[in-house]
């Protein structure tokens, strides 16, 4: 199952071979347009009719792919009608989080919602790897439900940061291993205590 | 001649001020002054970057996000804002062939800006006040964090540069739509079916039915049809920022009253959506169609002809007007009391079109340059082309992070800062700025000769390097999880954040090395007659022959 370290890795992948490509693509340009022995050449509108429909191509291309390749998406969508096997319930006040237990065991390839409440500003909902790699993470804003609903599919210990700005007193807002899935047949090598 | 000498009297006697136009004079010192905030600004950045590789002693908590609070102001209000405005200040009333409404209107913009930012920076500075541009609320008004006259002084000085901003917006239409005394009266309706670029769309559709063309000589040219749809986002965009200045201005004078109001008054995903509807008329509307305006005149400018393709360029600018208006939601996409159908319509799939109308900007730009050729390597064809690579990179960024997929790993990371916003502004941007800086420098200082060229060459290239470097480290960093606005304390994200600032350094640099070439070009004496009272009497934009 594709998990955010996948994810990462091929976006990573992908742009930086589009940022060569582009400024290659420039760097040829460049010599090109000075060059003495260059000769004025005109466009065809039909290049750039081409042109325009490769773009509008790519850009609805992009959310069709992620949509299916991305499994999260499909569940946020849909999180109302689904049953969470198991509701995780968080609140934040005065720049604490406020958990149930020091540590928050959670079942794997499960729906779990984590629904969390802010009691007085704007801060973040972040789970982490030990690698500090975001694993997801979502707004809490006070006065409007902050429900963010999450299967895991491997073994690790999590950490839980705030993921937005809530003033300089916010600035510590971190809470070491305080998720731990258990149960999966694999183990998330990113987040393994004492690994990387 | 020594160097003491050039920098006091200048390159070959410098920038003589006598000479100058009160419409120069006017367009350079708001240029002079955005230059000079954009070192600060850049200061800032490399304070920033530096206690991201090792936390700096001097710099405590409620300080470090003090600066990141004012950073942004300090850039892009206090220098963006004023290069800008002071570069369409002289070039409307250029194109459009006649002069510009009030000279007296214009030096009160600027300076309503400089001392608005002044304001906002000693607000950061002196009280710390630290909520950050997004203002996300309750925060500017959590009176436990922050001293209430911190914040008094922060919103007051915003207010300034709005009210500022809207002395440049009414400076501009009138100028495109008033009838300078001697001439015939000019019908208004042609002038803003053409400043909204409606007679390009209406030029496509008679084509396609066979008819003649709408308008075969546009009553307003492409670039100021740029200026003219971007002022109406820098218009909606003020309004918006006003209206958030003043609710917040009510809770501060309520608490240092004594009467202390109820946060919770104001829904806070409901404010940040009318936030982000405003302050997104910046990043994707304004900036948008100011670039694509800009790099439309550059291309016609360096090579003399027409653009490529003008009915399209002028419709696309039209689209984009609709488009800016309808992408707030992709900085809500990690809400998730947002409606799912605003996140996917307006989010997703209106924010992907700026894919198209920014690639259809690049696209003519490129072609009207390439149909040019052979061209000399210009600094403003250099700078021009480094602008363009600049969106090139950072727009599909940004479109990659407007997706309900990414945006969950990449919402609030370095991706943002980096990759997508900062290359944005500091290559994109600033880029295209300079470009339009160096190819107005004969008219605006009468022709002063550049001091070095060489100096020109390494602030092109130390920026240019600088600025993508810095962006593709911090977007690095993103993918093993920085967040933006966080501080980190145990060298989580050391490597990648020295070489940030590495290039951070060369960035700063190449305003330093820039800043010594205009000095050296105009002369300390030069850049202080500059803001003296003009000996020029003419409304005429350069002096007459």
């Amino acid at each position: 199952m594709t998990d955010s370290v996948d994810v990462l890795q091929m976006l990573k992948l992908v742009y930086t071979l589009y940022t060569v490509a582009v400024i290659s693509l420039m760097g040829w340009f460049a010599l090109g347009v000075a060059n003495p022995k260059g000769k004025p050449r005109l466009v065809k509108a039909p290049t750039f009719y081409t042109y325009v429909g490769v773009l509008i191509t790519v850009g609805v291309a992009i959310h069709i792919v992620t949509f299916n390749k991305i499994p999260w998406v499909e569940i946020d969508f849909k999180r109302d009608s689904i049953q969470p096997a198991q509701v995780v319930n968080i609140a934040i006040e005065k720049h604490e989080f406020i958990l149930p237990s020091p540590k928050i065991e959670l079942q794997c390839n499960e729906y779990i919602l984590f629904d969390v409440v802010s009691k007085d500003l704007t801060y973040g909902f972040g789970i982490f790897r030990q690698n500090n790699s975001m694993v997801t993470q979502m707004q809490v804003l006070p006065g409007s439900r902050n429900d963010l609903m999450w299967k895991f599919h491997k073994n690790g210990l999590y950490h839980l940061r705030s993921t937005e700005y809530s003033g300089p007193k916010g600035a510590h807002m971190y809470v070491k291993d305080v998720f731990e899935v258990s149960g999966c047949d694999e183990d998330d090598k990113h987040s393994q205590k004492g690994g990387n | 001649m020594s160097f003491l000498n050039t920098l006091i009297n200048g390159n070959e006697g410098g920038l003589k001020t006598d000479g100058l136009t009160p419409t120069q004079k006017v367009t350079l010192r708001a240029v002079i002054v955005g230059i000079l905030y954009y070192g600060l600004s850049a200061l800032e950045g490399m304070m920033m970057r530096a206690h991201a590789i090792s936390p700096l002693p001097m710099l405590d908590d409620s300080h470090y996000f003090s600066v990141m609070t004012v950073h942004p102001i300090v850039g892009i209000f206090g220098s963006t804002y004023l290069v800008v405005f002071g570069a369409f200040t002289f070039l409307v009333p250029y194109l459009m062939k006649k002069p510009l409404y009030s000279i007296k209107l214009a030096n009160a913009t600027w300076m309503l800006i400089a001392v608005g930012v002044l304001m906002s920076w000693l607000g950061g500075f002196i009280f710390h006040y630290a909520p950050l541009y997004t203002l996300y609320w309750p925060l500017p008004v959590d009176f436990s964090q922050f001293d209430a006259v911190g914040g008094l002084v922060f919103i007051l000085g915003i207010a300034l540069i709005m009210i500022g901003t809207l002395g440049f917006i009414y400076n501009i239409f009138a100028t495109v739509f008033y009838t300078e005394e001697g001439h015939e009266k000019r019908p208004m309706k042609p002038l803003i079916i053409s400043g909204l670029g409606i007679d390009g769309m209406l030029n496509i559709i008679y084509k396609l039915s066979g008819r003649e063309p709408y308008s075969k000589e546009p009553a307003v040219s492409l670039p100021v049809v740029a200026i003219f749809r971007g002022t109406i986002d820098t218009f909606l965009d003020a309004l918006v920022i006003l209206t958030c200045g003043v609710l917040i201005l009510v809770y501060i004078v309520g608490d240092l009253s004594g009467a202390t109001m109820d946060y919770t008054s104001v829904n806070a995903l409901l404010y940040k959506n009318f936030f982000w509807w405003g302050l997104d008329l910046i990043a994707d509307g304004l900036v948008l169609i100011y670039i694509a305006g800009s790099w439309y005149l550059l291309a016609m400018l360096i090579t003399g002809k027409k653009l490529f393709m003008q009915n399209i360029a002028r419709a696309a600018l039209l689209l984009e007007l609709i488009v800016s208006w309808a992408v707030w939601s992709h900085h809500l996409l990690a809400d998730q009391g947002q409606n799912n159908m605003m996140k996917l319509i307006s989010g997703e799939m209106v924010t992907a079109f700026e894919l198209v109308t920014q690639g259809i900007a690049i696209f003519i730009t490129l072609v009207t340059l390439w149909s040019a050729r052979p061209l000399k390597m210009s600094n403003e064809l250099k700078f021009l082309l480094g602008g363009i690579l600049g969106f090139m990179l950072a727009v599909p960024a940004g479109i990659i992070q407007a997706d309900m997929g990414l945006n969950r790993i990449l919402h609030n990371t370095q991706w943002v800062a980096g990759p997508h916003f900062h290359v944005a502004l500091l290559v994109g941007l600033t880029m295209t700025l300079y470009s339009a800086v160096y190819i107005l420098w004969p008219t605006l200082t009468n022709g002063v000769k550049l001091y070095s060229q060489k100096m020109a060459n390494y602030h092109f290239w130390a920026h240019l390097v600088g600025g993508i470097g810095m962006g593709a480290f911090m977007g690095m960093a993103a993918m093993d999880g920085a967040l933006r606005r966080t501080l980190y304390f145990d060298g989580e994200y050391q490597t990648y954040m020295i070489l940030a600032g590495i290039c951070g350094l060369l960035l700063l640099s190449a305003w330093v090395v820039f800043l010594l070439n205009i000095l050296m070009s105009v002369g300390v004496k030069g850049l202080i007659g500059v803001f003296t009272k003009s000996k020029l009497t003419t409304k005429a934009l350069v002096p007459e022959a």
